[in-house]
């Protein structure tokens, strides 16, 4: 077995902190403002971590927080910092995410938002919603999470029964959001799929800067939420307190979970529960997408059997990037992920049981001086995540299949679809092509029939 | 849609030149809700001893703070590149709640045994600053045991805006100064100050200084090492770019060393010849300024040819500029000035009264300045001016693409040379190839235009 030291600090985390999460997750709620309470720069570096992924703007606002602040609590900026988006803005929604800074100060946000609510609340006040987001604490994933379970907490109210589906993305790409859409659709099953950044955070040009950029989920379906036929959350490694949860225990809407719909058998269970939830059949569309992936792994088999793949990122797309891998003849060897919900190893152990290769070294709450450290010396073909993989990827000479989130050094990350039969298809062609072109570009003979 | 007017409270900060007597409003915190593209102190710190490339840069706090500024710049080493990994504590709740000492100490002990810094910096964040940790105790007992210099840099985020990061730095950086051995400095020698060797931009600088006859002895902080800034206190005179951001430690060493200062910026052929021309002066020797002549001379004859070909392209087009500190927005209206472009709108984040002052003598009537704006202003301002090509950082690309506007990175994260007179050809070629190019058309802003035609 590898090795690997066990180091107190941590070098190039596979993770970011969970305001960060939080931003993402209300951009995806309709005329929401994400808003941070803390000192400027948290706002300002997500914001550059999420354009240079998006290549979208995304407005963050900041209480902006002070040194007197700091001391004296940071009340007085929250409200003024509340007044002054709305001001600007109009928005529907403030997301009120906390960061380090005013979890240790201690600020009562809620007590603070009811305050604000008492005393300058009209009927044209946006809603608020308040989510606890301590960086020290979590990731982004637990953030992004968080942010969602809160919204749905904190505005859907009991309702008339609805024939609608709520529907939890989590954090998938504005693509894989748009497919899930479309899915629904093709299904004619009526949804509230939460949160959307399919327009949000991958747009079109404009003539004027948006205030707040069109779609996400509208605040008024997410209210009518304890209505709905049943809640369907996507995750492999969800926490036990989720927004779908919570409509369960208190407006009783069965709740369904099912991994990430990402290769085969995943998707074959996505689309299953699809069919029972909806009570229509599977759309031939999809029938015939899988048949034409099943077909096009046929045809590049023996290119990928037995190649040996690290794969790095979020445990959820960890975990649903290998249920896939294993389909096509990968070997996955190390798995690996900033993350600890403590479901892992277990979600890698169930989706890898009766394939015939060996068990993966599997490793949460590691970072990428770990993960390098890990795949030394255990022969490694390819290498799947995020770009922060690259340096290790460089030095490895391996090549690298960018998924999930951030890309920071190619366009398009927004629209890459990892979802369905058809992410899949994406997804193996890329990889196939990818170690063919390494076998060809490797070979001294120069074939230019592979 | 109409373009909103900005919030009153931040009128102050918004001047158009030749509407009545000059007052901006600056150096204030920013507005809460505002949506600022500010930072933080620790931002501030973080990118001024960033480059210091054989020393270990390790972030006291939660996890974000590290991995939002893991190997983001453009700056450049010829050697080592400890620089660019990302070390953080990554404060647990529990270091929170018992204090993070202990874990800091452990995480310095192992860091420095595996990577044999010449150095240690430890930034401080928001959080460290509220439960209290002594770094100074931390630091000094570290650097007993390790035996080499580690530093404490006091960059709690909410203690003000980047300035005040900066300030940090360089009072963490006079602590380096002084300790080493200044032996065989030749009189005609100098430290770079505030230049960060993004896209290998000081090797160029060094270059022009080396020919004219002039001694680097540290770069501070491009491609910088800890041994250099340590006999740096043996140089005769410090050349200090960039918004102030290292000027704080040449107030120190002026102070402590008497070594006297000047400011210059390498942006644009005026001011990139004036920089060697005024070090030049500063040691009187009349061989040195024909050196300097000769040099500029050089460098000219292969560049303005193809220049004048940008210059015929770009004249009349309009330019919007957004930057960190004002006085790479002196060199940059300067720069278009030599293109024959015309800025219509510049701002800063963090400017003074006196830069405002400067780019409100050097700008046409009608520029909008502004000083610590935000997208909602910026993208009305863009409307408002039809502006054809918009410079700034990662922040303000986004804001000029959505609208349909050109767009030159002229920030930390670049990977193109724009420093030197070799700088100023790459300069007119990024914008060039930005303006110029056929998507233009397609953008709604200009495709109604041509439907109107």
């Amino acid at each position: 077995m590898t090795k690997m030291t066990n180091y107190t600090a941590t070098t190039n985390a596979c993770k970011l902190c969970s305001p960060l999460g939080a931003s993402i997750a209300f951009r995806g709620i309709e005329g929401c403002v994400p808003f941070l309470h803390g000192s400027q720069g948290c706002a300002t570096y997500m914001r550059r971590y999420i354009i240079s992924h998006y290549n979208e703007p995304i407005d963050i606002a900041s209480s902006s927080l002070g040194e007197k602040n700091a001391i004296y609590g940071g009340g007085p900026n929250l409200k003024l910092g509340l007044k002054n988006v709305t001001a600007k803005y109009c928005p529907q929604l403030i997301g009120v995410a906390t960061t380090c800074l005013t979890e240790t100060i201690g600020d009562n946000v809620p007590m603070l938002l009811a305050e604000y609510n008492r005393e300058f609340s009209t009927e044209d006040s946006p809603e608020l919603v308040h989510v606890s987001t301590p960086s020290y604490s979590g990731t982004h994933m637990e953030g992004f999470t968080a942010a969602v379970a809160a919204v749905v907490e904190q505005l859907a109210a009991g309702s008339e029964t609805t024939n609608s589906l709520n529907m939890f993305s989590g954090f998938v790409s504005p693509a894989d959001i748009r497919y899930l859409k479309e899915v629904c659709r093709k299904f004619k099953q009526q949804a509230t799929i939460i949160p959307d950044y399919s327009d949000t955070l991958d747009g079109p040009a404009l003539d004027d800067y948006p205030l707040i950029p069109e779609g996400g989920t509208p605040v008024e379906s997410i209210k009518k939420m304890g209505g709905a036929v049943a809640s369907l959350e996507l995750g492999w490694s969800l926490p036990e307190k989720t927004g779908g949860r919570f409509l369960a225990d208190r407006f009783n809407v069965a709740l369904h979970r099912t991994g990430l719909p990402m290769g085969i058998r995943a998707t074959d269970a996505f689309l299953d529960l699809l069919e029972k939830l909806s009570n229509n059949p599977i759309p031939p569309e999809y029938r015939a997408e899988r048949g034409r992936l099943v077909d096009s792994m046929v045809d590049g088999h023996k290119y990928l059997f037995g190649k040996r793949a690290v794969i790095y990122g979020e445990e959820e797309l960890v975990i649903g990037m290998t249920s896939f891998l294993v389909e096509t003849g990968i070997h996955p060897v190390l798995c690996a992920s900033g993350g600890k919900s403590g479901k892992f190893k277990a979600g890698i152990e169930e989706i890898t049981k009766g394939f015939d290769c060996p068990p993966p070294i599997v490793r949460d709450g590691v970072d990428f001086y770990d993960i390098e450290a890990l795949a030394k010396d255990i022969g490694v073909d390819i290498v799947i995540g995020n770009s922060k993989g690259y340096a290790l990827a460089r030095r490895e000479n391996l090549p690298l299949i960018r998924v999930g989130f951030p890309i920071h050094d190619r366009i398009g990350g927004q629209r890459i679809l990892h979802l369905g039969y058809r992410g899949a298809q994406a997804l193996f062609d890329l990889i196939a092509n990818t170690i063919i072109d390494r076998k060809q570009s490797d070979s001294p003979v120069g074939y230019s029939y592979m | 849609m109409s373009t909103i007017p900005p919030l009153k409270t931040r009128s102050a900060q918004i001047h158009r030149k030749g509407e009545g007597a000059f007052a901006l409003d600056c150096n204030k915190d920013s507005l809460a809700g505002a949506v600022s593209q500010r930072a933080c102190v620790f931002c501030g710190s973080r990118v001024v001893l960033y480059p210091i490339a054989d020393a270990l840069h390790l972030v006291h706090g939660p996890i974000g703070c590290a991995v939002y500024t893991w190997d983001i710049r453009g700056a450049l080493s010829s050697g080592p590149e400890l620089h660019r990994l990302s070390f953080s504590t990554d404060l647990q709740e529990i270091d929170v709640i018992f204090g993070g000492e202990k874990k800091l100490a452990k995480a310095l002990d192992e860091l420095i045994d595996l990577h044999k810094p010449k150095a240690a910096f430890v930034y401080s964040t928001c959080i460290v600053g509220i439960i209290g940790d002594d770094l100074e105790a931390v630091c000094r007992k570290m650097s007993r045991e390790k035996g080499i210099p580690v530093l404490p840099v006091q960059s709690e985020g909410f203690k003000g805006n980047k300035r005040a990061g900066y300030q940090a730095a360089c009072t963490a950086m006079a602590r380096l100064v002084g300790t080493g051995d200044t032996a065989n400095i030749s009189s005609y020698s100098i430290n770079i100050l505030g230049d960060f060797n993004l896209a290998g931009e000081i090797w160029l600088i060094r270059d022009y200084f080396r020919r004219i006859g002039i001694e680097c002895v540290a770069n501070i902080t491009g491609d910088g090492r800890v041994a250099d800034i340590q006999r740096s206190h043996g140089a005769a005179l410090n050349v200090v770019q960039c918004s102030g951001a290292t000027s704080d430690l040449a107030k120190i060493m002026e102070e402590r060393y008497g070594i006297p200062s000047i400011r210059v910026s390498y942006f644009g052929i005026e001011d990139m010849a004036e920089a060697l021309y005024s070090v030049a002066r500063h040691f009187g020797d009349p061989k040195l300024i024909k050196k300097a002549r000769q040099v500029v001379k050089e460098e000219l004859e292969d560049l303005l040819p193809e220049l004048t070909g940008y210059r015929k392209s770009l004249s009349g087009k309009k330019a919007a500029i957004y930057v960190g500190g004002a006085f790479k927005a002196f060199s940059l209206v300067k720069a278009f000035r030599l293109l024959d472009m015309k800025v219509v709108m510049v701002g800063s984040q963090t400017g003074t009264r006196e830069d405002y002052l400067e780019l409100e003598e050097i700008t046409d009537d009608g520029t909008i300045i502004v000083d610590d704006s935000n997208p909602l202003e910026l993208s009305s301002f863009l409307k408002e001016k039809d502006v054809d090509l918009f410079v700034g950082g990662v922040k303000e690309r986004p804001i000029a693409y959505k609208l349909g506007v050109a767009f030159c990175d002229h920030n930390h994260e670049r990977k193109e040379m724009l420093a030197g007179f070799s700088g100023m050809l790459n300069f007119a070629r990024e914008v060039y190839s930005s303006v110029m190019s056929p998507v233009w058309q397609f953008v709604p802003r200009r495709a109604e235009e041509n439907n109107h035609d």
